[in-house]
């Protein structure tokens, strides 16, 4: 393997893991907060790229304003949602609102190929992220080269608003103490709503980067990747932000190089060996809190 | 300000109010002691609308707040500081008190104010950017107290100040409590500490099995014989 291949694969690894990272986010920060692992997120995923296929192929607008109407429509679904499936069960007993989660994903599956059909569909090309650059003598695509750079913009700004803000100190306060922070005069549901938005604003966001140099979409296309994410979130410790990027990118970098040492077959294999290997060794991965039952 | 009238609280089966009347005037301190499970807690989850009232009303400032939710309750100024402290473990010091003005937009005044708590509990300024889950008790209880008054409230709620701390400290606990009420506001307070509560009260209820059974003056109340012997552990002929 020559350095410049490694370069590749290198990039090629870091790029598919901060889609990871993205998506591994909506998990933890849902976890956080409602101690619910939602199911659904990765069926989100998918549908934001059915989103970007009605908008720019079906009726034709282009790429910068069916951008902006894919990542608006992905946080309704993920806010409605949330208010139909998961708020009535706020007071029921976790393994309810799972079951719910669960039945949510398969929703939209089968929702997806009832409007969409099963047939697979090519995701619409933006020209700006498919062109070729040149990085010294290792080349990529624009998406490739980007897309960590906006993942990491996109956390930083994260931690920000979480550590700085006052809806962020109220989440942080939300995710320990729902009573305490009612009696606050925090709105409990606000802050969850606002939860749901982030993580599919940036579902909506990793979808476009995933697809793009992806020849198709279908109504499963979220459900693996929505799995690798949920363990990249498990990995980096379930709850915990950096922890969800890191697991991010050990996935997307791990994967990558085995797919390059010739044994795609096992890539996903791996994902779910160290799933199992982090539940047994630290299942609270590796920045997360200890698991306190909720009083 | 306050006025309870036939207030009833079910839980499932249980019946756990049944029809508690009660008014807190203006300016003053009063207490609510009883037994553990008589029903305390309950009536304030009930007056801030933590748990539903099966019947009866609540009144605050002249408004009916019986079907007010707890949001809208905590900015007409009641305010809970609730039993265990629960005061948020990873945010700091400073950040658990400016949550407790999270319904106020006036940001000189709540700057002023953090400023006051502080002069309350100089310890909580040393410990200011410090996780408040690495307090001590204590430091915990005036964090919790000082959050509650973060929120200007005109109804001060404090459900159990006193427990699990070291008698020196439940000491100055009740000193701020008098301190609070004299900077005119009201204070509704449940205590095991019965003799303590009483001492400090103008006025108050003795609750048991989700009934008020006996009311009165604080100083009264200490010397009554069946106070004395169920609830300040003295014995009956003393």
């Amino acid at each position: 393997m020559t350095t410049s291949i490694f370069l590749q694969y290198c990039l090629a690894g870091i790029s598919i893991g901060s889609i990871y990272a993205l998506i591994a986010i909506g998990y933890t920060m849902v976890y956080g907060i409602l101690r619910l692992i939602n199911f659904a997120h990765g069926d989100i995923f998918m549908m934001a790229a059915y989103f970007m296929i009605f908008a720019m192929v079906d009726h034709m607008i282009p790429w910068q304003i069916s951008m902006v109407l894919m990542i608006l429509a992905t946080i309704a679904l993920g806010v409605v949602i949330e208010k139909v499936a998961y708020k009535p069960l706020r007071t029921a007993p976790r393994m309810s609102i799972m079951i719910s989660a669960i039945g949510v994903s398969y929703l939209l599956q089968n929702l997806a190929t009832y409007l969409f059909s099963a047939l697979p569909k090519q995701y619409p090309s933006i020209p700006v992220l498919n062109q070729t650059i040149w990085l010294g003598d290792v080349s990529t695509s624009i998406a490739t080269f980007i897309t960590p750079i906006i993942t990491i913009a996109f956390v930083i700004l994260l931690m920000l608003l979480i550590r700085y803000t006052k809806v962020g100190m109220a989440m942080r306060a939300v995710s320990k103490d729902f009573e305490t922070a009612r009696l606050m005069g925090i709105k409990i549901n606000t802050v969850i709503s606002v939860t749901f938005a982030i993580g599919c604003f940036l579902a909506a966001v990793g979808s476009m980067l995933y697809f793009t140099p992806r020849p198709s979409v279908f109504p499963l296309a979220g459900s693996l990747p929505g799995l690798k994410c949920f363990v990249a979130a498990v990995f980096g410790g379930i709850g915990s932000i950096p922890g969800a990027v890191l697991g991010g990118f050990v996935i997307g970098l791990s994967e990558t190089f085995i797919k390059a040492a010739g044994y795609s077959e096992f890539s996903d294999v791996f994902t779910f060996i160290l799933l199992i290997a982090v539940l047994m060794v630290k299942p609270t991965g590796l920045f997360g809190e200890k698991l306190m039952e909720k009083v | 300000m306050l006025k309870l009238v036939d207030l009833n609280v079910h839980y499932g089966g249980i019946h756990a109010l049944r029809g508690v009347d009660m008014e807190i005037p203006d300016g003053k301190i009063i207490s609510l002691i009883g037994a553990n499970g008589a029903g305390k807690s309950t009536t304030l989850k009930a007056i801030i609308g933590l748990v539903a009232k099966s019947a009866g009303s609540v009144e605050f400032d002249g408004k009916d707040i019986t079907k007010m939710d707890t949001i809208n309750i905590v900015k007409s100024g009641i305010i809970l500081c609730p039993e265990g402290r629960r005061v948020f473990p990873d945010l700091t010091v400073s950040e658990n008190l400016l949550i407790g003005a999270y319904t106020r937009k006036d940001k000189d005044a709540i700057k002023k104010d953090k400023a006051w708590v502080y002069e309350l509990f100089p310890r909580l300024l040393e410990r200011e950017w410090q996780m408040a889950g690495t307090l001590s008790g204590g430091e915990q209880q005036m964090l919790a107290v000082g959050r509650a008054l973060m929120g200007r409230p005109k109804l001060l709620m404090m459900d159990e100040p006193s427990l699990g701390l070291a008698p020196l400290i439940v000491k100055s606990i009740f000193e701020i409590i008098k301190e609070i009420n004299r900077s005119g506001v009201n204070v509704l307070l449940i205590e095991q500490n019965a003799k303590a509560a009483l001492e400090i009260s103008d006025y108050a209820y003795v609750l048991e099995t989700g009934k008020v059974v006996l009311q009165g003056p604080g100083k009264e109340l200490i010397v009554n014989e069946k106070v004395r012997s169920a609830y300040l552990g003295e014995a009956k002929n003393k």
